[in-house]
């Protein structure tokens, strides 16, 4: 009889171990936004919708940034519930998080993809259930493109335009008419950012006479690769190096640690042989460098993705109609000035010029 | 009720602490998630997501039975499926063809690993820390990149669905969606029943106890513990090629990070299936509950908003000491009264 007692202290034990263990996860995310359920129970106006995000893990200050941009636009002050799952870097965490947003019953499922391709399958399911997938940052590559409702990213080509836009313009504002010699530190081979941003490069070339490319190579968009790289550049080709296009700000910072370390100087003006540098991210390290004149135009890739995919899923749900590819607006910081705007294919962007104050109102 | 816990085994006390404490918490689920866990295929979901790992978890209890331990499965997963994957793409085979590579990889690691730990008596620990540092390795020599099979005979088979009569929901639109299985899920139940079979009631199967329980004793009865040690590691890296074949197929990709982890969620489930590290102890059903609660806490972690990576790994740990401590609670207590 004792033991029977204390066999029922046991499993009551258990039980309130088990609260602590895994109920007080779910509890907690309950108090945040009340589940869909109750959600849907209540008035329709108080409905809060549900949204699954598959985040592709938290590996940069970028990524971390894109993160916490989309958890704040989600507020439950604002009628969401967010899921929010991390893949840690792998393409099946991500596959197993959508199928149980699906098994959930989401509203609203969100996707950073880790790759382009293997979507389809799940992708499918979650169009079998009924659940809009809207795809941001990465893209997805399959078969059937109505698998997806939009895609929301950034235009690199773009980025590469507006930072080449910016060279030529600054160098026609200086009446500087010798000729540019440049190097491109490329990003990962085949990256999509990579491409878009060399191709910008390539075709700048290709329209100025006095530019020439005089090589380019990967430097993984890491600062220790970067700096490697552009070490071996300065030797190969020493002082007639005028301006170097760093496709990330990771990599300005290696370069510029090398060119420092060579014996150069780093600024805009090329005629007293100084060395340009160009970057891309405009990530809090970088824009530090571009305030410092270090780097002469940082071209934003905005993380912030949040306000624009409340746009999006706001219109989903008063059932208007939204764009199926759509580019989030970025800007392009320098602390050289001349440059007010960019001109590109007609279109004119501004170009901001960074002060401290700036810097102390971004996030990131 | 005193004298029929009395009565019972081990083995079978820690199993039904195991299916008692799973039920509870899917019931605990379906209470307060509501909705996503009173579908089927929600959990059906968890099987398919899972069946590689429902294999490994097999394989490494049978290890842990003979008293042994094998680290080496999730290093296994990753170099059969990067193996398959290069063949089926770069080499453009077929399908049976990558699931013999599977297996001969899987035998190969058994009679080398279970050669060094029958024969030369070297800790099983040692040799499958060195399994599984080779596998990894190898992985990267094979290919270092992620990437999607394409092969489509593979492709078709990876999609091909078993549905579940009857099982199936609505979805938002009113319209109604049928359950379904992998093909991976129907070989890890096979396995499971196959091994549990082999385990309860073949005089090998019984061996294995019996050398994990005491060796000395085993050897008394007669049984040849060096055979029985190399037969467990034999069958564990088999089946930890077939585990890797079917992790493969659900994900369809070959990486090096693939199956990160997974012979430690593997033991994991052993241990709170109620198989015991010292050895003896253990069943293959309560491996197979193990790796549907290791899923399901980490389904209901993930869906409640908190997929931050540490989370799951903090509810696994908490998991894991509380199934440790009832075992030994409740161990502690039959002893005690055994004794009176």
């Amino acid at each position: 009889m004792i033991f029977d007692k204390k066999i029922s202290f046991s499993v009551v034990l258990v039980m309130t171990l088990l609260l602590l263990a895994g109920c007080s996860g779910f509890l907690l995310g309950q108090d945040q936004g009340g589940s869909s359920d109750k959600g849907q129970q209540d008035e329709k106006s108080n409905r809060s919708v549900t949204i699954g995000l598959s985040q592709i893990g938290s590996e940069s200050d970028w990524r971390m940034a894109s993160t916490r941009s989309v958890q704040e636009a989600f507020s439950p002050g604002r009628g969401y519930y967010l899921i929010f799952d991390d893949a840690q870097q792998k393409q099946e965490n991500q596959i197993k998080a959508i199928r149980e947003f699906i098994d959930q019953g989401v509203d609203y499922i969100i996707l950073d993809p880790m790759v382009e391709t293997g979507w389809d399958s799940v992708l499918s399911e979650a169009k079998e259930a009924g659940i809009p997938v809207i795809v941001y940052d990465r893209r997805v590559d399959v078969k059937d493109e109505s698998l997806y409702t939009c895609w929301i990213g950034s235009d690199f080509l773009l980025e590469g335009r507006r930072a080449c836009g910016w060279l030529s313009d600054y160098l026609k504002d200086r009446g500087i008419n010798q000729d540019i010699n440049i190097v491109n530190i490329q990003g990962t081979l085949g990256a999509s950012a990579q491409i878009g941003r060399s191709e910008a490069l390539d075709e700048a070339v290709l329209a100025h006479s006095k530019w020439k490319l005089l090589a380019k190579e990967s430097g993984d968009y890491t600062s220790a690769k970067g700096k490697e790289v552009m070490n071996d550049m300065l030797r190969r080709y020493g002082g007639i190096i005028n301006v170097v296009y760093a496709e990330n700000d990771n990599m300005a910072y290696g370069v510029i640690d090398a060119i420092e370390a060579a014996g150069y100087t780093i600024g805009a003006d090329i005629t007293k042989g100084e060395i340009l540098v160009l970057s891309f991210d405009a990530s809090k390290a970088g824009m530090e460098l571009a305030l410092d004149g270090m780097i002469a135009v940082d071209t934003e890739c905005n993380p912030l993705y949040g306000p624009k995919l409340v746009e999006i899923i706001e219109k989903l749900e008063a059932g208007e109609k939204v764009e199926k590819e759509t580019f989030i607006e970025e800007d392009q910081f320098s602390a050289v000035g001349y440059i007010n705007s960019v001109k590109v294919e007609d279109t004119s962007y501004p170009v901001t010029y960074l002060t401290p104050e700036i810097m102390k109102e971004r996030e990131y | 009720m005193s004298k029929k816990i009395r009565n019972m085994t081990d083995s079978n006390m820690l199993l039904s602490i195991t299916i008692i404490v799973f039920l509870l918490m899917y019931i605990g689920a379906i209470i307060f998630q509501g909705k996503g866990f009173t579908k089927p295929q929600t959990f059906f979901n968890i099987l398919n997501a899972n069946a590689g790992l429902i294999i490994l978890a097999c394989a490494e209890s049978l290890v842990m039975i003979t008293g042994g331990i094998d680290i080496s499965v999730g290093g296994m997963t990753a170099l059969v499926s990067m193996c398959c994957a290069v063949y089926l793409d770069h080499h453009n085979g077929n399908v049976p063809v990558s699931m013999l590579i599977a297996l001969l990889i899987g035998l190969a690691y058994g009679l080398v690993q279970g050669y060094l730990v029958a024969y030369l008596d070297i800790q099983p620990f040692i040799v499958s820390l060195a399994g599984m540092f080779f596998a990894r390795g190898m992985t990267t020599i094979v290919n270092s990149d992620p990437f999607n099979v394409v092969n489509e005979q593979f492709v078709a088979l990876k999609l091909t669905r078993i549905n579940v009569p009857g099982m199936g929901s609505i979805n938002k639109k009113g319209v109604y969606v049928n359950a379904y299985v992998e093909i991976g899920v129907i070989i890890a139940i096979l396995i499971v029943i196959l091994m549990f079979v082999m385990l309860r009631w073949t005089k090998l199967g019984r061996s294995f106890y019996a050398v994990g329980g005491n060796k000395q004793s085993a050897l008394m009865l007669g049984i040849n513990v060096k055979k029985t040690k190399f037969l467990s590691h034999l069958i564990c890296s088999v089946l930890a090629g077939i585990g890797g074949y079917v992790y493969f197929l659900h994900v369809g990709s070959g990486a090096v990070t693939n199956g990160q982890g997974a012979e430690m969620n593997a033991i994991a489930s052993s241990i709170i299936g109620g198989t015991m590290l010292t050895g003896g102890v253990g069943n293959i059903i309560g491996s197979f509950i193990g790796v549907l609660s290791l899923a399901t806490i980490q389904n209901i972690v993930a869906t409640a908003g908190l997929g931050e990576a540490w989370w799951t790994g903090i509810t696994i740990a908490a998991m894991l000491c509380l199934f440790l401590v009832i075992q030994s609670v409740l161990m502690a207590r039959k002893k005690k009264m055994m004794k009176k």
